[in-house]
């Protein structure tokens, strides 16, 4: 632009169109022009890149009710929110000492039992059933599964070992298996989302 | 460009004449593939890789438009379509075949013309750019390839997608909210495996792209050869028609015994059974593995197990993930600096004693190693051989290359191509009148060493 600007006043008369501060009202008009088609290619970028995003339908998926009331303790069942697995379980007493006798601090990504659950419902494991490596589905939930060295779950993909809490205590991924905000819609009944 | 040599177009008949002036096309194509392009006399095999790559591009896209005529990219009946071209499409069965193997073939190709590049430096000035460009078509090859995969919405494909998409979920801060931008929802369904198609189908023609830039970089300096000693006069010279067309059409017809024996002998050979299920998103195979060329980049990836943490303090810096994923991205993006790294001035590895050892015994069985460790369940012994493989891959760029281009004595280099085809060259004879007696070739101070201009 700046070459483009001397040319200009090269091959025009300075005096009609230099300002006091040597700002000409050809500038202007450049910083104008530019300004809106900069505006304009922005706004037109926007939908092009935004369309990306889950569309609506994809989005109105976003809750589940999952009837919990049939789990006895120390069984397990899944099921699916947003089209992902997800982990029920109902922890026995042992599991619960078991999860409760771990050193927070020496954890990963530290959290406890209760972090993890709601209040009064301390037994009532729910997670995503999706490794927070790279989204594996777990082993563990099923009937005779591989359940890793700490009794929880087992990521075939790349070798994480989940404890009974569904926190990550061996292997590559980073962090616990994510519980998804959910609440007792009525009693045995959690709606997830 | 062209050395002053070279041939020039002359067109005989009215109609080229014609033609001539007002779109000279038959002229580029004279010049870039033809007898209008000199060649250096000595080239080996390895240099019919690049035209075999080209070769593979447009069978890829030849085969590649026509299956999209067949296929349908939605969850429902996308698997369905693959089978509908298996059993029912006329043919649909090879076309099938000759594209999934031909992604394969065209690996092994682009490989090998990579390990050619590596071997006799052909990524040294002035062909920097060359490379450049041709690490920008790997890569673009390697996303292109990644979404093929996920067309026929099997098992694999699907975990695949999971996985590789995973990979952006990694970036601290924005990376889950990437990751469900790509994929369009908060695992891979209708909307990614229709993004991908669409993208599969616009990729090979970026590429496309790239390769005429590639061509057109290589066309400025000319192509390298076997002693990495520049052409210097005619004699060193032939025209690429029809001395290489000859030849590379030779290596043509090798590669199509190779590559017809797999399509009707051993199509799925390449493959992996766990692709012939369904897609299903609660159920992950028990051993995921990508295709056989992205396992050494796996294996990188997965090398990492431990969190970088400053010891004592227990603060972590970067978690074992996103390393993974660093390393991985940097086992590739390490070639864009090689051209500066490896200072050199010889450019083929055959006068390179130190770098051939390391190339040789170093890099190759690393290679072979991290391949191996890639395919192999994610347990000992294989963590430890792939995290030995991964340190020693890098320190080869980064470190040994570095060291080694300073400290090496190089062989003596043939004064000439000529000298090193036929033993002597006038040329050089008429150069070092006045010196001593003609010696034995390549101990004259001259031809000692030829710095890449």
């Amino acid at each position: 632009m700046a070459d483009m600007s001397g040319a200009a006043t090269a091959n025009s008369a300075p005096e009609v169109l230099e300002g006091e501060e040597g700002v000409r009202r050809r500038d202007w008009i450049h910083i104008a022009a530019l300004s809106t088609a900069g505006v304009g290619a922005a706004s037109v970028l926007f939908p092009l890149v935004i369309q990306m995003a889950p569309s609506a339908d994809v989005l109105a998926e976003s809750t589940t009710d999952v009837d919990v009331s049939a789990i006895q303790p120390g069984q397990s069942i899944r099921s699916v929110f947003r089209r992902q697995p997800l982990f029920v379980k109902r922890l026995t007493p042992a599991e619960i000492q078991e999860a409760n006798s771990v050193d927070v601090a020496s954890l990963r990504d530290p959290q406890t039992l209760a972090e993890r659950t709601l209040d009064g419902h301390e037994d009532l494991l729910v997670t995503m059933g999706v490794c927070t490596h790279f989204g594996c589905v777990p082993l563990g939930s099923g009937e005779g599964e591989n359940r890793g060295d700490f009794n929880g779950y087992f990521c075939p993909c790349h070798g994480s070992h989940y404890d009974v809490a569904g926190r990550i205590r061996r292997g590559p991924a980073p962090l616990n298996l994510a519980v998804p905000n959910y609440e007792f819609k009525s009693e045995g009944v959690i709606r997830v989302g | 460009m062209s050395f002053a040599w070279a041939k020039q177009y002359e067109p005989k008949t009215p109609l080229t004449k014609w033609l001539d002036e007002k779109l000279p096309l038959p002229r580029l194509v004279y010049n870039a593939v033809g007898a209008g392009y000199p060649v250096p006399r000595n080239l080996n095999y390895m240099w019919n890789f690049g035209v075999l790559a080209g070769f593979c591009l447009v069978l890829q896209i030849v085969t590649g438009v026509v299956l999209a005529m067949h296929y349908a990219a939605n969850e429902e009946v996308a698997f369905g379509t693959v089978e509908h071209i298996m059993r029912n499409v006329n043919y649909g069965w090879m076309l099938r075949y000759a594209h999934a193997n031909g992604a394969s073939f065209f690996f092994i190709v682009v490989y090998l013309h990579i390990f050619r590049g590596l071997y006799y430096s052909s990524y040294k000035a002035p062909r920097e750019m060359i490379w450049l460009l041709g690490v920008v078509i790997f890569l673009l090859m390697m996303a292109t390839a990644f979404m093929g995969y996920v067309l026929p919405w099997g098992q694999m494909s699907f975990w695949g997608a999971q996985v590789i998409t995973g990979l952006f979920s990694a970036i601290p801060f924005v990376g889950e909210g990437l990751q469900v931008w790509l994929l369009g929802g908060f695992s891979p369904g209708n909307a990614a495996l229709n993004r991908f198609f669409s993208l599969h189908f616009l990729l090979p023609f970026v590429i496309a792209g790239v390769v005429i830039l590639h061509i057109w970089a290589l066309h400025i300096p000319g192509s390298s050869n076997p002693t990495g000693v520049e052409v210097k006069n005619e004699s060193d010279t032939v025209p690429f028609h029809p001395y290489y067309t000859a030849k590379d059409g030779f290596g043509l017809g090798v590669f199509l015994i190779l590559f017809t024996f797999m399509v009707f002998f051993l199509p799925n050979a390449l493959g992996h059974p766990d692709n012939y299920i369904e897609a299903n998103p609660l159920s992950t195979p028990a051993h995921i593995v990508p295709e056989w060329y992205f396992l050494p980049f796996y294996a990188i990836l997965r090398a990492f197990t431990q969190d970088l943490t400053i010891p004592f303090l227990g603060i972590t810096l970067i978690d074992a993930k996103l390393l993974g994923v660093i390393a991985m991205f940097g086992s590739i993006l390490v070639w864009f600096f090689l051209p500066w790294l490896d200072k050199s001035p010889v450019r083929s590895g055959h006068y390179r004693p130190l770098f051939q050892k390391f190339f040789w015994f170093g890099l190759i069985p690393t290679m072979v190693v991290l391949m191996i460790c890639g395919g192999a369940p994610a347990e000992e012994p294989y963590v430890v051989m792939s995290q030995i493989a991964t340190a020693y891959y890098f320190l080869h760029f980064l470190v040994i290359l570095p060291i080694i281009s300073q400290i090496e004595v190089p062989k003596p280099l043939p004064f000439s191509i000529t000298e090193a085809v036929l033993g002597s060259d006038d040329s050089a004879a008429a150069a070092r009148t006045g010196s001593v007696g003609a010696g034995s070739k390549g101990d004259l101070p001259d031809a000692s060493l030829q710095p890449a201009e």
